[in-house]
């Protein structure tokens, strides 16, 4: 292309005009409040029934406050928030998980409303400590999971074994474990990542971090012990990862029958139901570690806009969305844990079978938030996929070195 | 775009005073949209690289500061897992480029041969089965590949079949180099290059990344046939039959007559090949997000997930410009290959006596050319028609 000096002048001078006018166009900040602004609400849904209950909520409330609400399901949640903030218009209310909480909070695309929540104290504590960032509550949480130890109960009577056999110590999984692992199925069969292979690391009385995540304590003696157990029972064909029998999940392989155990969350309900409706399983607490009881709790909150034009009615959106009807509603939709203690009782009677799920909230421990940690996690993960080859201790250090950095 | 400085002009006058005016007006609507949506953003992005931009309004608002290279030194010489995830996304996409690119090309080429050929039967079949893959949507093609490649898929089943336990492909993170060991030497594992060791270096592609670029030759050999073959179609079918003449075999006729002739068709594909491999994306968003182990994370993946997911807009707009960089250097060092030279007086010498020696016994180099596995016509017989043109 031959361009003359002329030209390439103007092209640069018509860049430059139009990077300032994109400059200028960008940041519109928070400053104008209007309390009947219509509100955008952007989900990343787990499906159908999950898309029309918030849709259901949502419209219920515009139809009592008078203002306009949308919803908009993400096909790629984390995407779609970076390029709304990015935009200076971002959805007005989100779900936001754990990880980014750090990312956004630290550069104030937040609205901190945490302590502006008439249901503050409902929340349980765990949930409320991840999504305070600098000491400062930042959004509720709108649901919560844990995980616990799903045994499929035909395989678990075909090797002879009874509900006294239910194991509660380490020891005893891999007695149950080695029983169950037949020519088909492997004992235990579970996703090789760290939020699974990290309920053994909370029973040790070990996480990657502390509860706050201000200090990184992978490198602990607990976590070693932990790793080592699962390196033990993976080579000696007692447990296994789901990637290696050829599943990509745990509850894949649960479904599929490769293994006659596995540790999921309560989201494993849905996949059995649907998937593979004819497979009898039941979930049971996992066996307490040198250290008691521990699992991991994953959630989401209901993040607000620090650019939203309505953060008034955002709030009171929110307020609505974690009542505690609301939240048995969603739970009964698509099987979510409600986020507040006051749920709790009736969320148990409603779901008799899934109780332990909600027990683990009292020995729970969250996942790294501080800023970076997803990066360290999935880089964790990454060495633990290959655990049954590797050094437990090696891959700690590792880990520890990356999570102190972030702390730098 | 660069500016060419051109040459002192004349002042146009008379009749072709209004000529550069028009000429500006009608390139303008392309050099506007260029501008806006090539130009600009491409600036945006290189502002990003230096800037300490946390992705909240606009990149150029005056609370966003120049942090220098500061991006670019945490990923070349930083120490930490940004450093060690380039090195390891730079080393996947290395292997997946060194072994995709030659073996698309020849196997592209391969079949641009054959389907050229007069004699095969269902041609038109032919070439639209090979050109198919081409046409399907990269994320349709991933999740075949996917599935085909699962531990109890199509291709596992088949190497059962003759006795080979298949690997757990898109699972699998050991290196093809390898070969089942999982610590090398201590000089090896010593040593260091953007955080990955020179072990792990040499391991090659992970047996998952090999899925993918089983996936990539199998789907882009067909573009790439599509331009050798038109390319074989303009081939003067007179200079063929000239070398025919003169007695070359068949194996003689298409290195030295035929693959010369093609070689700025092999520029492009060539070219096309690094650009393409190198900016490899959609499988691996589609597929494995870079698991396992992250042996199939790519700098343009890696890029997309350091900006998007983790918030780190300037490292993930360095790593972009590296890869730019990177494709650039490249695509030189190809250009300066393939580059036509004069032909040393050695050389000459050769082709001179080579050239004498098949004029002295053309009928002997007929009989024994034979032998030669032959991309094409056996010497002798009619040789593939070129004389035709495009059909």
């Amino acid at each position: 292309m031959r361009i003359t000096r002329v030209g390439a002048v103007a092209v640069a001078a018509g860049a430059a005009l139009s990077l300032a006018a994109c400059g200028s166009g960008f940041d519109d900040g928070s400053g104008d409040q209007d309390s009947t602004a219509p509100l955008t609400v952007l989900i990343g849904s787990s499906g159908d029934a999950e898309t029309a209950a918030v849709k259901q909520a949502v419209a219920d409330w515009s139809a009592d406050s008078g203002t306009d609400a949308t919803v908009t399901v993400a096909s790629d949640l984390v995407q779609e928030l970076a390029q709304g903030f990015s935009s200076g218009e971002p959805a007005d209310v989100f779900y936001l998980s754990t990880d980014q909480l750090a990312n956004y909070a630290s550069n104030g695309s937040l609205y901190a409303y945490g302590d502006d929540l008439s249901n503050k104290d409902d929340f349980y504590p765990s949930l409320v400590k991840s999504f305070t960032y600098d000491g400062t509550f930042y959004c509720a949480p709108k649901d919560f999971s844990t995980l616990q130890l799903v045994i499929n109960t035909d395989l678990w009577s075909q090797a002879g074994l009874t509900d006294a056999d239910i194991p509660t110590t380490w020891d005893e999984l891999s007695a149950v474990a080695t029983k169950l692992t037949t020519g088909g199925a492997t004992g235990l069969v579970m996703s090789g990542e760290y939020a699974r292979v990290g309920v053994f690391m909370t029973q040790a009385g070990g996480n990657l971090m502390n509860d706050d995540s201000s200090e990184a304590t992978a490198d602990s003696d607990a976590n070693l012990q932990a790793l080592q157990y699962v390196k033990d029972n993976l080579a000696a064909g007692d447990f296994a990862f789901a990637a290696d029998v050829g599943a990509g999940w745990g509850g894949e392989a649960f479904g599929k029958q490769l293994g006659a155990m596995t540790i999921e969350g309560n989201w494993i309900t849905g996949a059995m139901t649907n998937d593979f409706p004819d497979v009898n399983y039941k979930v049971v607490p996992l066996p307490e570690g040198p250290a008691g009881a521990g699992t991991l709790q994953f959630t989401n909150c209901w993040g607000i806009a620090a650019d939203s034009p309505n953060k008034e009615g955002a709030l009171d959106l929110v307020q609505k969305l974690t009542s505690t009807d609301d939240q048995l509603a969603f739970s009964t939709a698509f099987g979510v844990m409600p986020s507040i203690q006051s749920a709790a009782d009736q969320w148990k009677a409603d779901n008799p079978a899934l109780v332990p799920f909600l027990d683990g909230a009292d020995y729970a421990h969250g996942v790294p938030t501080a800023k970076g940690s997803a990066d360290v996690v999935t880089d964790f993960n990454s060495q633990l996929g290959q655990l049954a080859s590797s050094d437990p201790k090696a891959i700690l250090e590792s880990t520890q070195q990356n999570l102190e950095a972030l702390l730098k | 775009m660069t500016a060419i400085a051109t040459p002192a002009r004349r002042r146009r006058s008379g009749i072709r005073r209004g000529q550069n005016l028009a000429g500006w007006l009608f390139t303008a609507p392309v050099l506007v949209i260029l501008g806006l949506f090539l130009l600009i953003p491409v600036l945006m992005a290189a502002w990003v690289s230096v800037s300490d931009w946390t992705g909240r309004g606009s990149p150029f608002s005056s609370n966003v500061g120049f942090v220098g290279g500061e991006h670019y030194a945490e990923l070349l010489t930083g120490g930490g897992l940004a450093e060690r995830d380039f090195g390891t996304a730079l080393k996947n996409n290395f292997w997946y480029v060194v072994l995709v690119v030659p073996l698309q090309t020849i196997v592209s080429l391969g079949l641009a041969l054959l389907v050229n050929r007069r004699m095969l039967r269902g041609r038109g079949f032919f070439r639209t089965a090979f050109y198919f893959p081409s046409v399907t949507s990269s994320v349709a093609i991933t999740v075949l590949w996917l599935f085909l490649f699962s531990t109890t898929g199509a291709v596992n089943k088949l190497l059962e079949a003759v006795g080979i336990a298949g690997p757990n492909w898109f699972n699998e993170p050991a290196g093809i180099f390898h070969l089942g060991a999982t610590t090398g030497p201590a000089f090896l594992t010593d040593h260091t290059i953007l955080g990955v060791s020179w072990w792990n270096w040499l391991g090659g592609p992970s047996v998952a990344m090999t899925g993918f670029i089983l996936l990539a030759i199998f789907t882009t050999s067909g573009t790439f046939m599509l331009l050798f073959l038109a390319a074989l179609q303009n081939l003067s079918g007179d200079v063929e039959e000239a070398a025919m003449m003169d007695g070359a075999n068949a194996w003689q006729r298409f290195f030295r007559v035929t693959l010369p002739q093609l070689r700025p068709t092999l520029f492009t594909v060539i070219t096309l090949g690094l650009i393409g491999c190198w900016q490899v994306f959609d499988q691996i968003y589609t597929g494995t997000h870079g698991n396992p182990a992250k042996t199939t994370l790519t700098p343009a993946f890696l890029s997309y997930q350091a900006a998007f997911g983790s918030n780190e807009w300037g490292q993930g707009a360095a790593i972009a410009f590296i890869l730019f960089a990177i494709i650039i250097l490249f695509t030189l060092v190809q250009r300066w290959v393939l580059a036509e030279r004069a032909v040393s007086k050695r050389r000459n010498r050769w082709f001179t006596s080579v050239a004498a020696r098949l004029a002295a016994g053309t009928a002997a180099a007929g009989a024994g050319g034979s032998t030669a596995a032959s991309p094409g016509a056996p010497p002798g017989s009619p040789g593939p028609d070129r004389t035709e043109g495009g059909r």
